[in-house]
């Protein structure tokens, strides 16, 4: 047979079954995802009463809320970490299973395994079955992306909290997750640093378009990385949002947190951090927060 | 290199001499109160007479046999005790329903003092290898037990969620996860477990046994021969504490490696 078909030594790369198992994190299909009248209650207090929310495939939405407002449960209710009490939660369609391998979550702590090198700690978010070669390749890709590539033999207490913050994105990323879940993941870090991260973040999104569900309780950071930030209230507080009717309230007082406003924040990413349709919209949310903007005469920071 | 290694070297050699100086004063009190004439040969021999014994009972040959054998017992007991310890303490570490199941009785058994064991083993098993390895087995079982399953329970759940959150459960997540967070207080546990294990072999071999470092002990005290008594005991603490310097180098390492 003549040689027709240059084999280059390299192209051993036999076609793996699944497509999520690629080598590089850029292939990550992004997944559409939707909430139908979600609702969780933990004994007799409800957090989530009837959240209806559809996202679409790489979109990137941020969740604001109130602290204790269910914004963490939402996202574990969609990563198969928590089940709903009630109502319905899909991506792409289908219905969410436990531990949903199509999601990855970036927890508030890094949660690092302290035993394992950082390398070693972003290769335990790689899909099962991939050969070891393709699996190296991958995790220092993934360093590489975050910055960690000098880092990569150190242990998560050798290291800062940013860095080990990356590390837990890279270790997200490792699961080529078609949506990724992330829960205040910038929140104990300092303010420079978390900056950072942010613009990290989008890189990362612009090399591999995942959907992304960011909870934070930064109203900045919500706009800044938000194509939508949706803010979670109690059901009064929801206003421009379609609730059709009044459902029967037949439990009194906490009837749990509902999507009280969606907004769509105008600009491309990234988005100048000086906007002044920002800075509305950042009063705007914040009252939506009950924040006293103190918009008037003298500007002051506003309380964390 | 060299100056890195100077410093901390003399220093150990301190710690070294400061340790000596304990043992030594004692040695030296001893071998003045033995030829001081205060007290007979059986109720203090001096430490010539105990080196005398050792070189003796070497001689004919029972001082490896009784070392040798005593080791034995204690490593074949401490190894299924501390086996049978981590699978237990996995079950009872891992699960609410089988912690529910076991905890009570095990702790009830384990109150149980060493020596109550020694009759009804006898019974069952007569006198023998068999009954000696048991007791052993027991003395290691419960610190190995309780330190696994203790620290099982105390893993942080926080990295139990991580691991099944990437898709981790099972024997997977243990490997992954569970193992490598215990694998420190195990081996601790484990360290437990060895002292515990000399301890109920002595138990074992005062009643009912026709060799090692226990019958040494009973043997010489019922025909008073007090150095024997010494040698033995002198025997015990060398051979325990020998262990424990290997468990703890163990200890160390894992230690270094998985915390």
């Amino acid at each position: 047979m003549p040689p027709t078909v240059p084999t280059t030594p390299t192209t051993r790369l036999t076609p793996l079954t699944s497509g999520r198992a690629a080598p590089s994190p850029a292939v990550a299909t992004a997944l559409p995802l939707a909430f139908e009248q979600v609702t969780r209650s933990y004994g007799g207090r409800t957090v989530l009463g009837g959240i209806d929310l559809e996202v679409a495939a790489g979109e990137i939405v941020t969740i604001l809320g109130p602290s204790g407002g269910g914004k963490s449960t939402l996202l574990r209710i969609l990563g198969g970490l928590d089940r709903p009490s009630g109502g319905r939660v899909s991506i792409a369609g289908s219905p969410v299973a436990p531990y949903d391998p199509r999601c990855a979550i970036g927890f508030q702590e890094p949660r690092l395994l302290p035993w394992r090198t950082l390398a070693q700690n972003v290769a335990l978010g790689l899909p099962r079955g991939l050969a070891k070669t393709d699996a190296a390749q991958r995790v220092s890709h993934l360093l590489e992306l975050v910055g960690l590539t000098h880092a990569a033999e150190q242990r998560p207490r050798e290291v800062s909290g940013g860095m080990a913050q990356r590390a837990s994105l890279a270790r997200a990323l490792a699961r080529n997750p078609g949506v990724l879940l992330l829960d205040e993941p910038f929140g104990a870090l300092d303010a420079l640093t978390r900056l950072k991260m942010q613009d990290l973040l989008l890189d990362v999104h612009a090399n591999a378009p995942t959907t992304v569900l960011l909870v934070t309780h930064d109203v900045d950071e919500a706009l800044q990385l938000g194509d939508r930030v949706v803010l979670l209230g109690s059901r009064g507080d929801s206003r421009s949002d379609s609730r059709e009717g009044s459902r029967d309230e037949s439990d009194e007082g906490q009837d749990g947190t509902v999507v009280a406003r969606v907004v769509a924040v105008p600009g491309e990413r990234p988005r100048d951090r000086g906007d002044a349709r920002l800075a509305h919209l950042r009063a705007e949310l914040l009252a939506g927060l009950g924040i006293d903007t103190h918009r008037n005469p003298p500007q002051r920071n506003p309380p964390q | 290199m060299a100056t890195d290694l100077t410093r901390p070297l003399s220093r150990r050699w301190g710690r070294a001499a400061v340790a000596a100086v304990l043992p030594v004063a004692v040695l030296v009190a001893w071998q003045l109160l033995s030829t001081s004439g205060l007290f007979t040969i059986t109720q203090l021999p001096s430490p010539e007479l105990v080196w005398q014994a050792a070189l003796d009972l070497g001689r004919r040959g029972l001082l490896g046999q009784y070392v040798a054998i005593s080791t034995q017992r204690v490593l074949i007991g401490f190894a299924a005790g501390a086996a049978l310890g981590i699978v237990l303490g996995a079950f009872v570490g891992l699960s609410r329903f089988w912690a529910a199941f076991f905890s009570f009785t095990l702790a009830s058994i384990r109150a149980v003092p060493s020596l109550a064991w020694v009759p009804l083993l006898i019974i069952w098993f007569h006198i023998g290898e068999a009954e000696k390895v048991i007791l052993v087995a027991i003395g290691a079982f419960f610190p190995v037990y309780t330190t696994v399953a203790g620290s099982l329970r105390h893993v942080d759940p926080h990295l139990i969620e991580a691991g099944r959150a990437y898709g981790y459960s099972g024997a997977r997540l243990f490997g992954a996860v569970q193992l490598p967070a215990v694998l420190p207080s195990v081996v601790s546990g484990l360290r437990l477990a060895l002292a515990q294990a000399w301890l109920f072999l002595v138990a074992a071999e005062l009643l009912g046994a026709s060799m090692g470092l226990g019958y040494l002990l009973t043997q010489s005290q019922q025909v008073g021969r007090t150095d024997q008594t010494f040698l033995a005991i002198f025997l015990l603490a060398i051979l325990g504490s020998v262990s424990d310097l290997v468990v703890g180098l163990v200890s160390r390492v894992a230690t270094r490696r998985w915390s």
